[in-house]
């Protein structure tokens, strides 16, 4: 299937630092994007050379297959890491100024901005003017905004940052109902785990280059070490010719937790063997890197000089 | 991508036309005007009012008191009798004066001349007596050396200076240098006052927009110059609105109040005369009737004040006003440009409203050097070379040339100075345009200069 979004060698320059060092990528139609990386990494310079706010230096970014254009514009909904509304407008005035600038027409924006006020219950607020608005009312409208033209790709750049848990929730559903119906979505963010699960592909970012991409269950599969978790009751031996025991912890009452990596040519299932003849087993299960783990890993690979810093921004 | 700047521009618009703040600075500002005015024509009438009745106890041989010709502020009222009796008439009376002249008075030997009075007598209404008498004097003196009746009048002259404005082709212009310097006053005010204004709400806007981080949201569906020109061009629609409206209030206004206040202030004609005949009985009560009472020079104020009128309009119609307009359009909205795509930059460089202050003194002192100079030299002589480079420079042409424009301006020089205030304000649009577009999104840096300067040539 064509993707919807592909970057060709993006580069991009600021005065005094590369932004985007020749960066690639191909987003898939109908999927959830994760475009993941630590602060500065460059994914904001990337996502607004997407949404035409500024242009790359070098390179191309195609839409379905046709190099960006302002006719584009229509097709995507951005909500930015830095939003706002404006403070002294009505919130049905504001949604509908909004919606024509991305060419939607009177009419047909007046009658998606009904259906989404009461889609989230918030129709009587339509002729307050913002700045009276609770900071959760407004970031139900920054969502309403961004996806009112219904694009066919919406890019939000942290978008869980600003929202507290409960309107996080229920953008999260909002967003799983848009990809049913056939939008892409681009999660960019530095908190790996708070989109990890919802992601279908990503692209890991760092220092202006791009580490890493593909789905989320090759990249699991390429970046799995056959270690698994075992919990129970015992004494477990330490020392056997076709696993390692890497972390053993005691807990009271001779419970224990452990991480056991197998050698090669073993199977999870010959080790359970082993510990079902020799200690009660209550749980057993493959540990899966997350994709923070696999970020750090492939960095310490690929550009170890930027390690230090990755470890103070990702916390 | 045109309808998106006018669905900026309309936005910028309807939102401040719709404002509270707007509506009271619409009706307030003609009220104040109005109010203004009509203290001032008060106050001036209220100085009118003392026309002056000035009695004239006249003893002197060649009855010169009897020559003294009223005029609209002053009216000589003759009176008789002995001095004393003639002073306790005045001072039971509401008349402004007495003027004794004593039995003493020749043309040749004139001291000894009185004028008592209530209080202190104003230096005006003193030298109006002084003018007065010194014309008969003058002419009793004429008269002595054996001039006839008809030779003096003659001779008088009622001296007014008219102006007559010799222009290239020869042609005779009647010119009024008080009118046309006072619509060169007005027609700068109105371009400086507007480029103050909404000049600052520019600046104002955009600093609300990114203090409100709508900015970038905004920036992925519009292009930064779309977005910055729909302001400048809304906010200009907005000032014409108020100018607009401004200018209809207060002239429906100034009417009214005007048709009232001039039929109860303004002294009806009969009412001088009852004050005449007023006198006249009093001066009866004391004993003294004087035979003839002079008549009062009414009908030939107002004649005079036609003809002032009409004066001026001769002059209003003898300026270029086609020239004038045009001028004042090209200059009004070239100015507000040139100037606003500054003011746009100022408010998408600093994050905060205080920082502004360091950048907006060297975009505003030309503004208001060109007001100052322009209100004090070039308009006393507005072909000196300060006027002609000051209404070259784009940045203080949109004020000196509209000072000059109706004293007359050759051709070559509106035409240069249009074409400097067009290159002017694309380029000024231009910086503009390119300190906004890099400055709208940046965060909690502090701008200086150089980083500006910078901006301007950082890429798409």
């Amino acid at each position: 299937m064509q993707p919807i979004l592909e970057a060709l060698n993006v580069r991009k320059a600021y005065a005094q630092h590369t932004a985007l060092d020749g960066v690639s990528l191909a987003i898939p139609e109908g999927s959830i994007f994760g475009l993941l990386g630590p602060n500065g990494a460059g994914k904001t310079s990337l996502i607004r050379i997407i949404t035409q706010i500024t242009a790359a230096d070098e390179g191309e970014i195609r839409f379905r297959g046709q190099k960006l254009n302002p006719e584009h514009i229509a097709q995507i909904g951005y909500l930015p890491e830095e939003r706002g509304l404006y403070k002294k407008m009505k919130v049905g005035e504001q949604l509908l100024y909004l919606a024509r600038l991305r060419g939607l027409s009177r009419a047909d924006a007046t009658q998606r901005i009904k259906n989404w006020l009461t889609r989230f219950d918030i129709k009587p607020w339509a002729e307050k003017n913002v700045e009276d608005l609770s900071k959760g009312m407004q970031q139900k409208v920054q969502f309403i905004a961004t996806v009112l033209h219904e694009p066919s790709l919406i890019i939000l750049d942290e978008p869980f940052s600003g929202f507290d848990p409960i309107n996080a929730n229920l953008i999260k559903d909002e967003i799983l109902e848009l990809r049913q119906r056939g939008a892409t979505i681009i999660f960019s963010t530095h908190r790996m785990e708070s989109v990890e699960e919802m992601c279908d592909s990503i692209a890991l970012i760092n220092r202006s280059r791009k580490v890493l991409d593909g789905t989320v269950t090759d990249i699991r599969d390429a970046f799995k070490t056959q270690t698994y978790i075992v919990e129970g009751k015992g004494r477990l031996m330490v020392l056997h010719p076709d696993f390692e025991v890497l972390e053993h912890k005691e807990r009271e009452n001779g419970f224990f937790q452990d991480r056991i990596r197998l050698h090669a040519g073993t199977t999870p299932n010959d080790l359970l063997r082993y510990l079902i003849g020799n200690v009660e087993v209550h749980a057993f299960r493959e540990q899966i890197p997350s994709i923070n783990e696999i970020f750090i890993r492939r960095v310490r690979e690929t550009m170890p000089e930027t390690l230090v810093e990755l470890e103070e921004s990702s916390n | 991508m045109e309808s998106k700047f006018w669905l900026v521009a309309q936005r910028e618009y309807l939102t401040r036309v719709r404002k509270k703040s707007f509506l009271i600075l619409t009706l307030l500002v003609p009220v104040l005007f109005v109010g203004f005015g009509f203290l001032i024509a008060r106050v001036a009438m209220a100085d009118n009012d003392e026309i002056d009745v000035v009695r004239v106890l006249d003893q002197s041989p060649a009855r010169l008191g009897s020559r003294l010709k009223s005029t609209a502020r002053l009216q000589f009222i003759p009176v008789q009798g002995p001095l004393e009796q003639a002073k306790s008439a005045y001072r039971k009376s509401d008349d402004g004066g007495l003027l004794y002249l004593p039995a003493t008075i020749t043309p040749q030997q004139n001291t000894g001349i009185q004028l008592y009075a209530k209080g202190n007598v104003s230096l005006r209404k003193q030298k109006a007596v002084e003018d007065a008498l010194d014309k008969i004097l003058a002419e009793e003196k004429l008269r002595g050396a054996g001039l006839s009746q008809e030779k003096l009048d003659a001779l008088r002259s009622s001296v007014d200076v008219a102006s007559i404005n010799l222009d290239e082709e020869g042609k005779e212009k009647s010119s009024n240098a008080l009118a046309t310097s006072g619509i060169s006053y007005a027609l700068a005010l109105l371009i400086y006052m507007f480029i103050f204004i909404y000049g600052v709400q520019i600046m104002r806007g955009v600093g609300e927009e990114k203090s409100s981080r709508i900015m970038e949201v905004m920036l992925s569906s519009v292009k930064p110059f779309q977005l910055m020109m729909g302001k400048i061009v809304g906010i200009a629609a907005v000032g014409l609105t108020q100018f607009l409206l401004w200018g209809l209030l207060s002239w429906g206004a100034g009417t009214l109040v005007g048709s009232v206040v001039l039929n109860k202030f303004a002294p009806p004609k009969t009412e001088v005369a009852t004050t005449a005949t007023q006198t006249t009985a009093d001066s009866a009560a004391s004993g003294s009737i004087s035979a003839t009472t002079q008549p009062i020079d009414g009908q030939d104020a107002i004649q005079q004040a036609t003809t002032a009128r009409t004066g001026v309009f001769k002059v209003l119609a003898d300026l270029p006003i086609g020239t004038i307009l045009f001028g004042f359009i090209a200059y009004f909205l070239g100015g507000y440009l040139l100037y606003g795509a500054l003011f746009g930059a100022i408010g998408a460089a600093v994050d905060d409203q205080t920082d502004t202050q360091q950048f907006m003194f060297p975009i505003t002192m030309p503004l208001i050097l060109s007001y100052i100079i322009g209100v004090s030299v070039i308009l006393r002589n507005p072909d000196g070379p300060v006027a002609f480079w000051m209404s070259m420079i784009p940045f203080t042409s949109p004020i000196a040339m509209v000072i000059r424009l109706p004293f007359g301006v050759p051709a070559w020089q509106l035409a240069l100075s249009l074409v400097l205030l067009a290159i002017g304000f694309v380029g000024t649009v231009w910086v503009g345009a390119r300190i906004y577009r890099v400055g709208v999104l940046m965060y909690g840096k502090k701008v200086t200069y150089r980083e500006l300067s910078k901006w301007m040539f950082y890429k798409g």
